[in-house]
């Protein structure tokens, strides 16, 4: 289906008509005129950015101390955002976090998505017992609290990037499991699916040729909702103090910063508006997203 | 009549699908944690700081975690099916007494939490509805997105600084004054003030989960046949929203607050560990670093049957919010 269906496209100045413009560059300009994505993609982008170039724009080792400690932000010109109950400048650690979450972030919900794709997939297109033992599966896993399951992953492994980005990908992939598995149910019945079989291809390659790239537009929103989702969590592990010490965090810098609550609530406040703003980038991209994939949900 | 029937059916039905689950939960739960490098014996010898291979191997036999594993298995489950949740090594008692010592005041915190988050969720969602598009959709739009985007105990850190710190009106810190004796209306109102901030931190993020959710699914009822006719029909618009739009809505909002207790439970680790508040998340993250086995098995055992039975609640609740659930058996 066309997104011109809903949106008729305003011809402006001597542009052709919607028609002749190439179905790509339609799509990319529903993506622009979009006001909820481009302001996500655009913080998003920001972030991505001072999570590559941290190095270059704080060459110093943000774990050493620069300063006078508790220096509050604009006391010092050097230190912008002030500095930490250790000396440590806050700006730059603020700007190296990125890197965590976002990493936590995209690496949780690539795990979560590829196995909740493959068991959504094989329930949905399968169907009777396989997908009812799977999602038996599913349900045991959505009765168990994912935080709690999260802390005991984390716990049976060391707290490390790699290892928490594991543990919030293996409770988190039942949603897209029950969201991919709707998706197959209804398709499968569909004309060209039944178009694939009479030609006698191959059960996988009509799962993954045919039918998946037709189920994706929900699951590239609930990606975006599910990267938001996994950096909600890692704050909140590392504010439990189950992180990897050697790597700046903010859910840590809020641990850390908690201890001068009443004097210096500065600490906390900025580490938690910096994980806000990331998540609200990933939620106003999905909303956006949502709007340009399913335009029917708006009437 | 009928509804008695259906309330027999419901339960009937969940009994058969919700034993499997928890017979599964129980075993996957089991084989998971002996996975966990390390076991109460480690954690009690490190602390006692001298303990001799002797002592760790007898502390082993004394807790029962030297047998083979099924066999283990096998006994937790004898003891489950006289309700025996085991022995506590690391707190030195029953794992159902400690339990049932701090699951009234999670469940405190958690039923309060999940109303005040409905209860403002539904209202805040049936305001954007009504004025979709117009101003007061768009301000209550940008506030909802950012609750989406908070951590909640965040939002309870700064919640202390301006209400404990700042003004001074409320603590922010364990379920009671410590000490004080109150009784009467001095300890409800103590209770009270206790608990709105952890209370507040909880629901942050639920709060606009259900907005959302709320006006998503209003908007949809709309444009349902029943609406339009419900207008001809010259009801009052009020009355129209209230008992046609939002009784049709509260359904897909209520599946998703059953589907969300698992994380309510979840978010209560952080939010009691951060508020001192004595319930089963700070239990659990005692026992996840004390590897008491048996108090963690009790907990996600626990928090596994408060899930299903609140759902079964909501099933109930769909039943009688829309009869046309459930009548097709």
């Amino acid at each position: 289906m066309s997104v011109q269906a809903e949106q008729p496209i305003v011809v402006t100045g001597a542009a052709a008509p919607g028609r002749a413009i190439p179905r790509r560059r339609r799509r990319l300009r529903a993506f622009l005129r979009n006001p909820t994505f481009v302001a996500g993609a655009l913080i998003l982008t920001a972030l991505v950015l001072l999570a590559l170039t941290a190095g270059l724009l704080f060459p110093a080792d943000p774990q050493d101390m620069v300063g006078t400690p508790l220096l509050w932000p604009g006391q010092d010109a050097e230190f912008p955002l002030g500095t930490d109950s250790l000396g440590r400048d806050v700006l730059a650690r603020l700007v190296y976090g990125t890197r965590a979450s976002l990493l936590v972030g995209v690496a949780a919900a690539a795990i979560g998505l590829a196995i909740g794709m493959v068991v959504g997939a094989f329930a949905g297109f399968l169907g009777g017992r396989v997908d009812a033992a799977l999602m038996r599966l599913v349900e045991l896993f959505q009765t168990t609290p994912t935080f709690i399951l999260v802390i005991v992953i984390v716990s049976i492994t060391e707290p490390t990037i790699p290892t928490i980005a594991m543990a919030i990908g293996l409770a988190s992939w039942p949603t897209v499991a029950r969201l991919v598995r709707a998706q197959f149910r209804s398709l499968r019945e569909t004309d060209f699916v039944m178009a694939a079989r009479s030609l006698g291809y191959s059960p996988l390659r009509i799962i993954v040729q045919e039918i998946l790239p037709n189920a994706l537009p929900p699951v590239i929103v609930a990606a975006s909702v599910m990267i938001a989702n996994a950096i909600l969590t890692e704050a909140g592990l590392s504010f439990l103090n189950m992180r990897d010490p050697n790597v700046i965090s903010w859910g840590g810098m809020i641990g850390d910063g908690r201890d001068q609550l009443r004097t210096a609530w500065f600490l906390t406040a900025l580490p938690g508006a910096a994980i806000a703003m990331a998540v609200l980038s990933l939620n106003l991209v999905g909303d956006g997203l949502n709007e340009i994939l399913n335009p029917r949900t708006e009437p | 009549m009928r509804m008695g029937r259906r309330i027999a059916s419901t339960l009937k039905r969940t009994a058969i699908h919700a034993l499997p689950t928890v017979l599964g939960i129980i075993v996957l739960d089991f084989l998971f944690l002996q996975l966990m490098p390390g076991d109460a014996a480690d954690v009690m010898a490190t602390e006692a700081g001298s303990a001799t291979a002797e002592t760790v191997a007898a502390l082993r036999h004394q807790f029962g975690i030297d047998q083979p594993v099924l066999t283990q298995l096998a006994n937790f489950l004898s003891h489950l099916a006289r309700l025996d949740l085991g022995y506590s090594p690391r707190f030195n008692a029953s794992v159902g007494n400690l339990i049932m010592a701090r699951l009234p005041n999670t469940l405190l915190l958690m039923v309060s939490a999940l109303t005040l988050a409905l209860v403002l969720g539904i209202v805040v969602g049936s305001v954007m509805a009504a004025w979709q598009g117009k101003w007061p959709d768009r301000a209550l739009s940008v506030v909802v997105l950012l609750f989406y985007s908070m951590p909640g105990f965040w939002v309870g850190l700064m919640a202390v600084v301006l209400f404990s710190v700042k003004l001074g009106w409320l603590p922010s810190d364990g379920n009671e004054t410590i000490g004080a004796n109150l009784s009467g209306f001095a300890l409800v109102s103590d209770r009270l003030t206790h608990l709105i901030l952890p209370a507040l931190a909880l629901a942050s993020f639920f709060i606009a989960v259900y907005a959302r959710l709320t006006r998503a699914a209003m908007l949809e009822v709309q444009r349902q046949d029943f609406m339009r006719t419900a207008r001809a029909k010259g009801l009052h618009p009020l009355l129209i929203q209230l008992r046609h739009a939002l009784r049709n809505a509260l359904v897909p909002v209520t599946t998703v607050a059953g589907m969300n207790l698992g994380n309510l439970l979840g978010g209560a680790v952080v939010v009691e560990t951060l508020f001192g508040w004595p319930g089963m998340g700070r239990l659990t993250l005692d026992a996840v670093l004390g590897r008491d086995y048996s108090v963690l098995l009790g907990v996600l055992l626990l928090s596994s049957f408060v899930v299903i039975v609140v759902n079964v609640l909501i099933d109930l609740l769909h039943a009688w919010l829309d009869p046309r659930i459930g009548a097709t058996e």
